[in-house]
């Protein structure tokens, strides 16, 4: 298996997985996905719906023959949109943050697509044969569904958040693991507050279009005066609407760079969080059977003892792997940051410029309106 | 201006003439001009016919002040015939004119016209009893002088018997602000003699001339002056000539400016004032009949170039403690009129001391037709934050938001051509101390404006049903109902715009700081950087946040507020023209319960009660040519202040908007500084 995935590895260039398309049926999300494989010119075209997603996380959880597997910082899947709902607008809002907004889905689409460029660029995950039969296979796999993975969110169990305080055993771990907490809720905190601000423009610019509009009902042509004051009114409602112009497109710009990225950052430092916890686990387990090796009898000693030795290698080699996908987070994330504010900062830049000219041509009008 | 007053002769100052000098002399006739003829016109007993009067005023106009002199023989006899009582009248006036022009606009001129006007005023009561048809007409032109200034409750007064008292009453009140309007009454419809009248200061005698020029003006425009004008004269069915012409003296008046400017910037280059005149004559008969629009293109023009008031209301203070505290404002005035007595002055005024101000002017001007401009509401909630002493932004920004209010509403009065004239507003302005003003503690002026509206809204429309013949008033009462609806509603979205603004501004603070938390718990140095230097970027643009949300506020949304307060006093002036036309309608029921009277007692043959009755009827029908009169001049006036407040709306507005752009574009900018500075903090990621 190996080896043919090591083979399959680089059969797909991970930057042409694009999601071009995706259409509303009811409650279900058709995407379309589109990428190349590395040896060949031609693309491939595939639909896929959440729960093939969903199949292929699963399935990349759940691969066997891999050790330290647990190690892995899975590339987070964004959880599931109820587009139908529309009623519930602030709930899946709550669940999805800013990947709830944005015109058709747009964003939801960029997340899923940055989740399987992740997959397909992470050097051990590419080789699953899942991620090949869900971007090449035109017959959707997530109908064979219904493996639940082993590692579901960790959310659940109290004794599991006694478990995350658990002292650890290595230093970089235990400091790891206090700034990943520090780091998640955060960056949490902050793409919330940037959802908040998002929210707000939006609003903001919904009330200039009504400001604007209602400036119409000033216009009045029954006199030399009322024409001037009309004329004064439309152009001060071609102003705000100007400035409601300017309020959508700083919000968009905001949602679909800084946003996102926040998005995808807390919603990694989520998984590495797993992750770290899933290496916790594994500790408090190897913990409990030394306890349990030295405690026992002479005769189980060395059954034991074997045991013990397989759970210290499957954690160290847990702990290795983990220890490399640390790293390699660390430096993504700081690059996927830093294109992101890049990005961003680019954006506003050029609407900021764009819409200073537009000011100002709107100033010169104005000045020149009526110079009796 | 000095075209109308030498049209219409000036006779009466001539007598005194060698005690004047030249040019006050001319001011006289400017006055006096007017109502003389006027005067004499209707009435048939002026032996003078009314071709005299326009062959004279030519001559007048070619031959200029100066050549008064020549004239003069001749005006005189004319004046001495209509009757002696109008001539001591004439003195009297041309009396404080004189003192007027040597003291310009000092108040202490007040003090010595009470006596003189009272004293004369005797004389020509006496001779209307006597003689009838002369005195009316005495009565009628001392009336038609009077009104204009003062104002149509006085004017509602039996004619006859107010004669006498009108005369005692408002003289001195009347001339008094006759002679201040004069100066100021300048600037606004004259732009360039401001200038003139500034520059030429110097010149002593110059100066008065100029200074009465704008006199002409005036008198023929607020007085919707009689005679000035061949047709008015002449075809004045005594009644009617007045009001009917109206319009036509309006459009003269115009002319007359615009033909003034000219000549007055002639003036100023060779100070020479004989010469002036000559050119101007002929126009301004010949287009005398223009259409009014010029005076609303001049009057433009004349506001924005002349209007050389600036005040400025600023250093709200607290003043005492616990809930007798009040907030006193530091009003500074800096002008080159010289109706003040310095260019720049400063006074310290309680928010009372504006409402004052206001039920003052409004008391005097509202009925007359004028808007006048409404200060902001009392709140009692907002004064109690800062009588409290809370430190708190909410009472800080209350302040300042009144602070502003009071600003612009004491723009909006001195703005107004009449109402600087008043001497309310210049002891407001300038006067160290004022007396406190009263009644104005329970209700503020607006509220109080407001509840008047209301209840008149209500009563008038209950038992008023004007039938509209004017299709302009129609239109416009409710196009004003309209507006005002209209302003409420954009101030509503305003007013939630501003709140999202503020929402906003906070947000991206709290933002912010999120930002710098995790700025400060990264590993990575560069980033750690960058993303505190967004913190930092995040920070300014809430303060641009917050400063456009200010904007937004002070531009728009106080700007609508004023302007709802605004159409409530435009409707007032509606109300005001619609009483009086309740009252005109009234007399004329009245008067046709009188003759349908007389028509009885003829019938039924009873002549002792006949006379009576006849009597009565000449009485009503004195009284409904009096209220119709004072009916079409509030018309006018109305539609005078309501054009003018169209027209400053628009000014207002625009300028609003060009303030609101600029700032829009400001912050832009300073986006754009902001954006450029981050860009390479963000590429140094490492």
């Amino acid at each position: 298996m190996e080896v043919s995935s090591a083979e399959a590895a680089l059969s797909v260039s991970a930057s042409s997985i694009r999601i071009t398309d995706v259409t509303q049926d009811g409650d279900v999300l058709t995407f379309a996905l589109t990428s190349q494989k590395l040896d060949s010119s031609a693309g491939v075209c595939v639909f896929r719906i959440y729960e093939d997603f969903d199949w292929l996380q699963q399935s990349l959880f759940s691969q066997e023959n891999l050790p330290g597997l647990q190690g892995i910082i899975f590339p987070p899947l964004p959880s599931k949109a109820l587009p139908s709902q529309s009623n519930t607008q602030t709930k899946a809002l709550k669940q999805l943050g800013f990947l709830a907004l944005g015109q058709d889905w747009q964003s939801y689409c960029k997340a899923l697509e940055f989740y399987l460029q992740q997959v397909a660029a992470h050097p051990t995950l590419c080789k699953c044969k899942a991620l090949d039969s869900f971007l090449f296979n035109s017959e959707s796999p997530g109908k064979q569904r219904g493996r639940k993975g082993i590692f579901n969110r960790l959310s659940q169990a109290v004794e599991e958040m006694r478990k995350e305080s658990h002292k650890d055993v290595d230093n970089f771990f235990q400091n790891e693991r206090n700034k990943n907490t520090n780091l998640a809720a955060l960056s949490k905190v902050a793409t919330e507050k940037l959802l908040d601000v998002v929210m707000t423009e939006q609003k903001l610019a919904l009330a200039c279009g009504h400001f604007s509009t209602s400036l119409h009902l000033c216009v009045n042509q029954d006199d030399a005066s009322a024409v001037a004051f009309s004329k004064v009114c439309l152009k001060l409602s071609d102003v705000i609407e100007a400035v409601k112009r300017n309020l959508e497109k700083v919000a968009s710009n905001n949602l679909s760079t800084l946003g996102l990225g926040l998005d995808l950052e807390s919603r990694y430092q989520e998984a590495e969080k797993e992750m770290l916890f899933r290496r916790t686990c594994k500790l408090i387990e190897l913990e409990t059977v030394k306890k349990g090796t030295e405690k026992a009898k002479a005769n189980k000693r060395e059954v034991l003892e074997a045991f013990q030795k397989a759970v210290e290698k499957e954690f160290n080699l847990i702990s290795s792997v983990a220890k490399q996908e640390i790293e390699r987070f660390h430096s993504s994330h700081v690059n996927v940051l830093k294109n992101f504010l890049i990005g961003w900062c680019e954006v506003q830049l050029n609407t900021a410029k764009e819409f200073a000219e537009l000011y100002s041509q709107h100033l010169e009008a104005c000045r020149n309106m009526y110079s009796e | 201006m000095a075209a109308s007053s030498e049209r219409s002769p000036p006779p009466f100052p001539d007598s005194e003439e060698p005690e004047l000098l030249e040019d006050s002399d001319e001011g006289a006739d400017a006055f006096t001009g007017t109502s003389i003829s006027e005067m004499d016109s209707p009435s048939p007993d002026s032996t003078r016919p009314p071709k005299d009067i326009f062959n004279e005023p030519l001559e007048d106009i070619f031959s200029d002040p100066l050549s008064n002199i020549n004239s003069e023989p001749q005006k005189k006899v004319d004046t001495k015939i209509p009757s002696p009582s109008s001539d001591e009248v004439v003195d009297l006036f041309s009396d404080p004119l004189d003192d007027d022009s040597e003291v310009i606009s000092s108040p202490e001129v007040q003090n010595p016209m009470p006596d003189l006007l009272n004293e004369p005023v005797q004389a020509p009561k006496s001779d209307v009893l006597g003689e009838p048809p002369v005195h009316k007409n005495a009565a009628r032109q001392q009336y038609i002088f009077e009104d204009p200034p003062k104002g149509s409750s006085k004017s509602s007064s039996v004619k006859k018997a107010a004669s006498a008292e009108l005369f005692g009453d408002e003289d001195e009140e009347d001339l008094f602000k006759e002679l201040p309007k004069v100066v100021t009454k300048k600037p606004q419809p004259l732009g360039p003699p401001v200038d003139v009248f500034t520059e030429v200061k110097s010149d002593v005698k110059v100066k008065p001339q100029v200074k009465d020029d704008p006199t002409d003006l005036f008198t023929e425009e607020a007085l919707t002056a009689p005679a000035p004008k061949p047709s008015a004269s002449s075809s004045s069915s005594r009644t009617n000539g007045v009001h009917s012409e109206e319009h036509d003296l309006f459009s003269e008046a115009t002319v007359e400016l615009s033909l003034d400017s000219p000549r007055n910037d002639r003036k100023k280059k060779d100070a020479v004032k004989p010469s002036v005149s000559a050119p101007v004559a002929p126009v301004a008969s010949s287009s005398s009949k223009a259409p009014s629009k010029t005076l609303e293109e001049l009057e433009e023009e004349e506001s924005e170039d002349t209007f050389d008031l600036n005040i400025s209301v600023t250093n709200p203070e607290k003043v005492g403690d616990g809930m007798n505290a009040y907030m006193a404002y530091k009003v500074s005035t800096q002008t080159s009129l010289t109706m003040f007595r310095s260019k720049m002055f400063t006074v310290r005024r309680r928010f009372s001391d504006f409402l004052g101000l206001y039920e003052k002017l409004s008391e005097k001007h509202s009925q007359n037709g004028y808007i006048v401009p409404p200060p902001p509401e009392k709140s009692i909630l907002g004064m109690t934050k800062v009588k409290v002493g809370k430190e708190d932004p909410s009472s800080a920004e209350f302040v300042e938001r009144r602070r502003a209010a009071l600003e612009r509403y004491l723009q909006r009065v001195v703005s107004h051509p009449s109402l600087l004239q008043d001497p309310d507003v210049r002891e407001f302005l300038e006067k160290e101390e004022l007396p406190r003003a009263v009644s104005t503690q329970a209700l503020s002026g607006a509220g109080f404006l407001k509840m008047l509206n209301k209840a008149t809204d209500a009563v008038s429309k209950m038992t008023i049903k004007m039938n509209e013949q004017d299709v302009w008033f129609d239109e416009k009462i409710q196009d004003v109902e309209n507006e005002e609806q209209h302003m409420r509603k954009l101030h509503i979205m305003v007013e939630s715009l501003v709140n999202h603004r503020k929402e906003l501004s906070g947000n991206t603070a709290v933002f912010a700081k999120s930002v710098a938390m995790l700025g400060s718990s990264e590993d990575n140095t560069a980033l750690s950087r960058a993303l505190s230097q967004l913190a930092e970027v995040e920070d300014r643009i809430e303060q641009i946040h917050q400063e456009k949300a200010a904007n937004d506020f002070f531009t728009f949304s106080e700007l609508l507020a004023d302007y709802i307060r605004l159409l409530g006093a435009v409707k007032g002036c509606f109300d005001q023209r619609m009483k009086a036309w309740q009252r005109w309608q009234d007399a004329e029921n009245m008067l046709q319960k009188k003759r349908e009277a007389e028509a009885k007692l003829l019938w039924a043959n009873k002549p002792d009660k006949l006379q009576q009755a006849k009597d009565e009827i000449a009485e009503w029908e004195a009284k409904v040519t009096q209220y119709e009169r004072e009916f079409e001049r509030i018309s006018a006036t109305v539609r005078k202040e309501v054009i003018r407040f169209d027209k400053e709306k628009a000014r207002d507005f625009k300028r609003q908007i060009i303030k609101y752009l600029e700032s829009l574009l400001n912050s832009q900018q300073q986006l754009i500084k902001y954006w450029e500075a981050f860009l390479p903090e963000a590429k140094a990621i490492a």
